[in-house]
């Protein structure tokens, strides 16, 4: 007699898989990936290889020889978390800073926790944040590659490439006003958007991002809600201070196309893992984000602070989740 | 117009009504019926005939033990050959009457006529004895005996009738074929029914991708007043009853309440059909609708088919178990029960015995949770399954009580949507009446 299978309810499936996910994920990026290559060619190529390389090995490592499982590397969310910090790192960084994120990316900040999804900290950016501490130089070291100044047969002027973030911050050091910060480094929103800001290798341009985010949300691998909230935070709290004192305070549109703030918000704080499940608890997270970007833009000591505050709150997700609950049926 | 539909959670599996064309077939007799003495929620029915007696069509041969149960009637003419404990489709022990046929004798006080009877004679009482007596359960899944149904606790009180025509599960046809060919007589059904409750309003809830049943049975209630039909979005789980109250009149229904507690009482369409015949026809539940189908079937059918025929007979009729089938389901593929036994026999609520291959039906490889959040997204109670899930693998009795375990619904929706492959309804389900047996053990000691 034939054997038929027994089993609960239900009995069929999406077609989801976290390896969908992932790939849709590594997909989003590639606009902003592929921007970056046509600005800093090759060398962007090699620290995308070696950080995935590096992340993928040292998770099949952990998984081989210390937690003695099955290898989890086929669910690509190893080489999303390499892609994402070669998107994190300056474009002319040398391979070992990328290989040595990486370890720490994975070894420390997702494996020790039991891998994915059980981490608390998002592992690209506890991994860009770790090497900023470690080699403060080499992470805000923003000259061109090499590639760049062959290609473009520019002189000496092109090879400061710093994050328009750090020239304002060093310019109001030198008690210059806004307008003039702006009128000496021909600073226009045009130029942000669509390439060539001073910065880390996946912020070149936010269109490119911004497709890749549409991609994401078309996908509904990611909801609106937290980056929403972080980029409205930013725009409303830095403005309140712009308007106050427009010389001192940089605008809000600026504060948003720059430092970061569109990769750390579609890519990086969004992370399943490390964000709230609720709606409300998203929103939640990303005011707080934006709040605390903001204070360290205006009152830190480092010229951009999305890492940080991604990180901070990282750390509250487990509370959100716990104490902000999605509305029950019938209460 | 925006379509309506329930305001939380809810998957989006494809259709597959493959057997959607297929209009209703009368399946030939089997030798052998074995009626299931436990065709309805609640007490079994006592068998009322023995051994060598001699039964009819539409005779009473279970009859109920109790308020919450229902009574069996025969579905053929023959002589009664076993009355004994048996395996059902799921597997469990219950009492079978079995009976060998011989023709196809009814009772004569049956209207076997196709004439449609419009008027409606009897009064409130005599209908729900009416009801009752032809053995009327909710087809719908629970099999919920409709007289009780229709008969609120006193205090409470109905203001909406609701008629559900969702048939969100995939694959599922057979309410689907009801509509567009017995459309009138299910209107009288929920004519009748609303008299019986005294209710202004009825409302058919019909999902938008069956648009020929909602074209149909708009057509027919136009001369009826107070029945309309509602097209609804097309999104699982709405056939759940307290989703389609939520979708067609927005109230919720409060946690751990009844249908009644938000005015409203709901019954399926097959049930106001058999409502239709009981009480214009005094025709028992006898037979029902139920689709055979799945891609690896030979045959797509919807078939009207007597209670008590053996599942093998009716698969062999449309052409035998498909090679590449793993699992055969009594239901739709989201909610219905994985068949166990082919030989044991179908019951009145049997809707459907869809066939899956193993590719469209084997889990895969569970993962570890990513937190992705598309289980409480998914979840159409509001519940967070990721959690529930965690909680009741760690054997966190209380706090799976304080996260309202016991407001799961089962209708899967967590674990078709996890692309983790967790089973997670699995689990919430055993804990879920762990939880619901110690409340209720704890209730009693109270008192």
């Amino acid at each position: 007699m034939k054997k038929l299978i027994v089993s609960p309810s239900p009995h069929i499936h999406s077609a989801d898989s976290t390896r969908k996910i992932m790939r849709d994920v590594l997909i989003a990026m590639a606009p902003a990936f592929l921007v970056s290559v046509w600005f800093f060619g090759m060398s962007v190529i090699m620290l995308a290889l070696v950080g995935v390389l590096a992340c993928v090995l040292t998770e099949w490592l952990i998984t081989k020889f210390l937690m003695k499982r099955k290898s989890t590397v086929s669910d690509l969310s190893a080489a999303v978390t390499g892609v994402l910090l070669a998107l994190n790192l300056p474009p002319n960084s040398p391979w070992w800073l990328i290989a040595v994120g990486a370890v720490f990316s994975i070894g420390v900040v997702k494996m020790s926790f039991g891998g994915l999804g059980q981490n608390i900290f998002n592992p690209a950016i506890a991994g860009r944040v770790f090497l900023l501490i470690s080699f403060p130089t080499l992470m805000t070291d923003w000259s061109l590659p090499d590639f760049w100044l062959r290609a473009s047969g520019a002189g000496v002027d092109a090879v400061s490439g710093a994050t328009p973030l750090a020239i304002v911050k060093e310019g109001l050091a030198g008690g210059m006003t806004m307008d003039e910060i702006f009128a000496a480094n021909g600073f226009t929103y045009s130029e942000m958007l669509f390439a060539r800001i001073g910065g880390s290798v996946g912020e070149v341009s936010a269109v490119a991002l911004i497709i890749g985010f549409i991609y994401l949300l078309a996908r509904k691998v990611v909801k609106p809600h937290i980056p929403l909230a972080i980029i409205c935070t930013i725009f409303i709290f830095s403005g309140i201070f712009w308007l106050i004192d427009p010389q001192y305070y940089t605008d809000p549109v600026f504060n948003i196309l720059t430092g970061g703030v569109l990769l750390g918000s579609f890519f990086m704080a969004t992370d399943y893992a490390t964000s709230p499940m609720g709606k409300t608890a998203m929103v939640i997270y990303g005011v707080g984000i934006g709040l605390i970007t903001v204070i360290i833009r205006y009152f830190g000591s480092y010229p951009e602070g999305i890492s940080f505050a991604i990180l901070i709150m990282n750390s509250v997700v487990p509370l959100l989740n716990k104490y902000v609950k999605p509305r029950k049926f019938g209460r | 117009m925006r379509k309506r539909t329930f305001s939380i959670g809810g998957v989006h599996p494809d259709d597959h009504k493959i057997a959607r064309d297929c209009a209703i077939e009368d399946l030939p007799l089997a030798p052998l019926f074995s009626v299931s003495m436990a065709q309805h929620l609640g007490a079994p029915a006592t068998p009322a005939v023995a051994v060598g007696d001699k039964v009819k069509v539409g005779q009473v041969i279970g009859e109920p033990s109790g308020f919450i149960s229902a009574y069996v009637h025969s579905p053929v003419s023959g002589t009664v050959k076993a009355v004994a404990p048996k395996a059902n489709l799921l597997g469990n022990m219950v009492v079978h009457v079995d009976i060998e046929v011989e023709g196809d004798e009814w009772m004569e006080d049956i209207d076997r006529t196709g004439d449609i009877v419009r008027e409606i004679t009897l009064d409130r009482e005599q209908i729900l004895e009416r009801i009752r007596k032809c053995g009327v359960v909710g087809l719908g899944g629970a099999t919920f005996p409709t007289h009780v149904k229709l008969s609120p606790p006193p205090g409470k009180k109905a203001d909406i009738l609701i008629l559900n025509g969702a048939e969100c599960e995939p694959y599922l046809t057979s309410d689907y074929r009801i509509m567009l060919e017995r459309g009138e007589e299910i209107v009288i059904g929920a004519e009748i029914m609303k008299l019986v409750l005294g209710v202004p309003r009825v409302v058919i809830g019909i999902e938008e991708n069956k648009p020929e049943a909602i074209e149909n049975l708009g057509k027919i209630v136009r001369s009826h007043e107070g029945i309309e039909v509602m097209a609804l979005k097309k999104r699982y789980p709405q056939g759940g009853e307290k989703q389609l109250i939520n979708a067609v009149t927005g109230r919720q229904v409060p946690s751990m309440a009844l249908p009644i507690d938000a005015g409203a009482v709901v019954q399926n369409v097959g049930t106001s059909l058999a409502v239709y015949e009981a009480v214009q026809k005094n025709k028992p539940l006898i037979d029902n609708v139920l689709t055979v189908t799945g891609e690896c079937c030979p045959r797509q059918r919807n078939l009207r088919v007597r209670v008590g025929t053996p599942l093998s007979f009716i698969l062999e009729q449309s052409g035998g178990i498909p090679e590449n089938a793993v699992k055969i389901i009594s239901g739709g593929p989201m909610m219905g029960w994985a068949v166990s036994n082919i030989e044991a026999t179908t019951v009145k609520s049997t809707s459907s015995l869809l066939c899956l291959t193993a590719e469209q039906t084997m889990r895969k490889e569970e993962g570890n949770c990513i937190r992705c959040g598309k289980c409480v997204d998914a979840c159409p109670m509001g519940l967070e399954p990721y959690l529930l899930n965690r909680l009741a693998r760690a054997r966190k009795l209380d706090e799976l009580e304080q996260n309202a375990v016991y407001d799961c619904i089962e209708c899967g929706c967590c674990l078709y949507s996890c692309p983790a492959h967790i089973p997670l309804l699995d689990t919430i389900r055993v804990y879920k009446r762990e939880v619901l047996g110690i409340m209720k053990s704890r209730a009693a000691a109270a008192k």
